[in-house]
């Protein structure tokens, strides 16, 4: 790992484990390139703490290449950090300067409880998408590709929603620890392809009911979510799950 | 006709609570609005007096102002019950976070303004309301309808009501600029054919009905009306 010239202070947010109460702890770090992604700047903390005898920082991690959904840090008031559409992995040093102090804190939401430190456990969204975002369908040979066409615009539209990386920026920014934007764009995904017809009214109502019984806020569509999400999911999709949901309780007989 | 309870009561079933009411408000405030205005024509009141006998005496507007007032505790009720679940999903605040890069500050502090305009808004009820309702108008203009112009001249003398009047509608510019276009949204209508059109409407509504309410008591109490 290259060596640099920053020096930083950071505020990390220790907390053994989801019965005890944390607290932001400061560490100073020293020759750290410029070149390096936020969490390799962790690394080398953990390092200089394993070294020191202390117990490393716990944080979530897979990919590093911004596309699994692991990385959720708070980095400075802002999920992920000062950068637009980009994960915590893929946030350089040379987006801060030398001399900063970084405060990094875990996503805060009781739907989201912390497991230690900058780790916390976001099954609660596994849960949601097992409730509806799926479609049911018979295994067997492939179809031609051409056998159910659909409108380019729609398929773009369903691809931009399929983009999603559950990655719980949405809930984190907003002042609600709402997971609408999360939900909704599940759920706009597969209502905007011809898969996700037969299931379109009970999805929307299954995944809505088990997002509430989660315990997320409630949305006030103040935009939040939108402005942060590392893949740039639209509010849009929120939009349609509502049109959708209305449809499904005010007009549809199918109930759940 | 089971479960209208349980929609209504799921996360996006209050949004639309609140969407409707406010929309139903927003509508309110252009016919409020629209018969004070008639304050700037400057006849002594006595065509904004025709207006306000109208309201006070059809019965559909009576109606229609019992309808004005359940929409209004419901708005404030639903706002109270959503404020106060929503902190209990965020226990443990952020030590730092930085809102105003990613929304506007009206939009977090729905609650906060909506609170400022309920103040205002027993103050406004208690200045004229109780008057027109129960207490009744002290005297009668040319045309012989209840003066509530006259009311109107006599309270906005008071610079300390006039102040508190002007700065209510900041509180209800800002109320109003987030609540407009996000009705629009809550109800699902989000289309990018319609979306410029609802972001200015907003905009305008918002900023227009706030100043021609600010004029009222700037224009009683510095004479340029009389």
């Amino acid at each position: 790992m290259s060596t640099g010239n920053m020096n930083l202070t950071l505020k990390v947010w220790r907390q053994k484990n989801n019965k005890t109460e944390g607290a932001l702890v400061d560490y100073k770090l020293a020759g750290i390139s410029p070149d390096m992604s936020f969490l390799e700047m962790f690394d080398v903390l953990n390092e200089d703490l394993i070294t020191k005898g202390e117990e490393p920082v716990v944080f979530d991690h897979d990919c590093r290449e911004g596309i699994c959904g692991m990385c959720s840090m708070f980095i400075n008031g802002r999920p992920h950090g000062p950068k637009d559409l980009v994960t915590t992995c893929q946030l350089h040093m040379r987006s801060f300067k030398d001399g900063d102090t970084i405060v990094v804190e875990p996503w805060r939401a009781a739907a989201f409880p912390v497991v230690k430190d900058l780790t916390v456990d976001r099954s609660a969204f596994d849960r949601i998408i097992a409730a509806g975002g799926f479609i049911s369908v018979n295994t067997g040979n492939a179809q031609d590709a051409n056998s159910l066409p659909i409108p380019k615009m729609q398929a773009d539209a369903a691809f931009e929603a399929a983009a999603c990386i559950g990655c719980g920026a949405c809930v984190a920014t907003c002042k609600n620890a709402s997971a609408m934007l999360f939900a909704s764009a599940k759920i706009s995904q597969l209502a905007r392809l011809p898969q996700g017809q037969p299931e379109r009214y009970r999805r929307v109502q299954s995944m809505v009911a088990q997002m509430d019984a989660e315990g997320f806020g409630n949305c006030t569509n103040t935009g939040a979510c939108e402005a942060e999400c590392p893949k740039g999911i639209s509010l849009e999709n929120i939009a349609l799950m509502n049109r959708d949901f209305g449809s499904a309780k005010f007009l549809s007989e199918e109930a759940l | 006709m089971s479960g209208f309870g349980n929609a209504l009561s799921s996360s996006i079933g209050k949004k639309f609570i609140m969407g409707i009411t406010g929309i139903f408000l927003i509508l309110f405030l252009i016919v409020h609005c629209g018969i004070n205005a008639l304050i700037f024509i400057n006849d002594g009141g006595l065509t904004f007096n025709v207006g306000a006998h109208f309201m006070a005496t059809n019965w559909i507007i009576r109606a229609g102002e019992i309808v004005l007032f359940i929409g209004l505790l419901v708005h404030i009720f639903q706002a109270l019950r959503l404020t106060l679940e929503n902190r209990k999903a965020r226990p443990v605040r952020y030590a730092v976070n930085d809102g105003q890069a990613n929304s506007k500050w009206y939009s977090r502090s729905m609650g906060l303004l909506g609170t400022l305009l309920l103040i205002f808004l027993v103050i406004h009820l208690k200045d004229f309301w109780v008057v027109s309702r129960f207490t009744g108008i002290p005297t009668v203009d040319a045309n012989g309808h209840e003066d509530l112009y006259a009311v109107m001249k006599e309270k906005f003398q008071d610079p300390v009501r006039v102040v508190i009047y002007i700065l209510s509608m900041f509180s209800l510019c800002y109320h109003l600029l987030h609540g407009f276009a996000s009705a629009f949204q809550t109800m699902g209508w989000n289309h990018s054919k319609y979306n410029g059109i609802i972001k200015g409407a907003s905009v305008w509504y918002s900023i227009i009905i706030s100043i021609l309410f600010a004029l009222m008591p700037i224009a009683v109490y510095t004479g340029l009306i009389n």
